[in-house]
């Protein structure tokens, strides 16, 4: 297992998040490609802070700089919060237009 | 590399988890892609174990499976009737969309192939500290107290803002 294992891994999901986000016409099909995007992306995080910082040895101890791992926990809350507010602005559509399809909510369209 | 009991459960990993990955994105049931999402994450919840991210591994589980994942089955529940709930695709799109992640994929592939600092960095099979006591230090007292506060404020922040949007509109 090497980080490149892992890059590839996470490419391909990112990838797999794009191609929802480009071809699904429902809205919460595009939230799950969002994210499968943003997983992709804390898994990135947490392999460059295993593999790219060297581990330091101190009184016999490894210690692991473990940066990435943190900004991938902030990562997760903020997909938490994308969610709630996602869903909602998707429950307040589905009311006023009676349809998540995305290509149907265009009264601002010139 | 030799090939040990712990790569073949890495590689079964890595392929539930594209696997389910590529279910989500294909599937026309929008109920069967929230389930294969679920695998999604589970799979790489796996991967953070296997790069010894214990507290990672543990908080993806709970939050995006026990979290998101329900919130979005919710989502499925209360906006699509008995015919929103098959996915419709236009041909057209999924070519262009195809090709367009397609190409994007053999860029990332090329670029992850050829950089020279990200070559030949493998797992040594060290055995590391657990994180959970570094983690709760770093957020807590060290460097990350900061962003740690705003990402409060701002949960909080989506947290009424969602609340608010969603509520039926009272006319008075």
């Amino acid at each position: 297992m090497s980080l490149q294992h892992y890059l590839v891994i996470s490419s391909i999901l990112f990838t797999l998040g794009i191609f929802a986000v480009l071809t699904r016409r429902n809205a919460i099909s595009i939230l799950m490609g969002i994210e499968l995007i943003l997983n992709s992306c804390n898994l990135n995080f947490a392999a460059f802070s295993r593999f790219v910082i060297p581990l330091e040895e101190v009184e016999g101890k490894i210690i692991q700089n473990i940066d990435g791992q943190i900004i991938a926990i902030f990562g997760i809350v903020l997909a938490a919060a994308e969610a709630a507010v996602f869903l909602a602005i998707i429950l307040a559509i589905y009311r006023e237009f009676g349809s998540i399809r995305p290509d149907e909510v265009d009264t601002l369209k010139g | 590399m030799e090939f040990t009991l712990k790569t073949f459960i890495f590689y079964g990993f890595a392929l539930i988890t594209i696997a389910s990955a590529f279910a989500v994105v294909t599937v026309r049931n929008i109920v069967h892609a929230a389930f294969a999402l679920m695998v999604t994450l589970f799979g790489v919840a796996g991967l953070y174990v296997f790069l010894q991210a214990d507290f990672l591994a543990a908080t993806q589980v709970i939050v995006y499976v026990g979290g998101i994942l329900v919130l979005i089955l919710f989502g499925v529940m209360m906006t699509s009737g008995r015919l929103e709930m098959r996915i419709h695709i236009e041909r057209g799109q999924l070519l262009l969309g195809g090709g367009i992640s397609l190409a994007l994929l053999m860029l990332l592939i090329t670029v992850i192939a050829n950089t020279p600092g990200w070559k030949n960095r493998t797992d040594d099979g060290t055995l590391l500290p657990p994180t959970t006591e570094r983690i709760g230090e770093l957020i807590l007292k060290e460097k990350f107290l900061l962003p740690f506060e705003v990402v409060s404020v701002l949960l909080l922040v989506a947290l009424i803002g969602a609340a608010l949007i969603s509520r039926k509109e009272v006319r008075d």
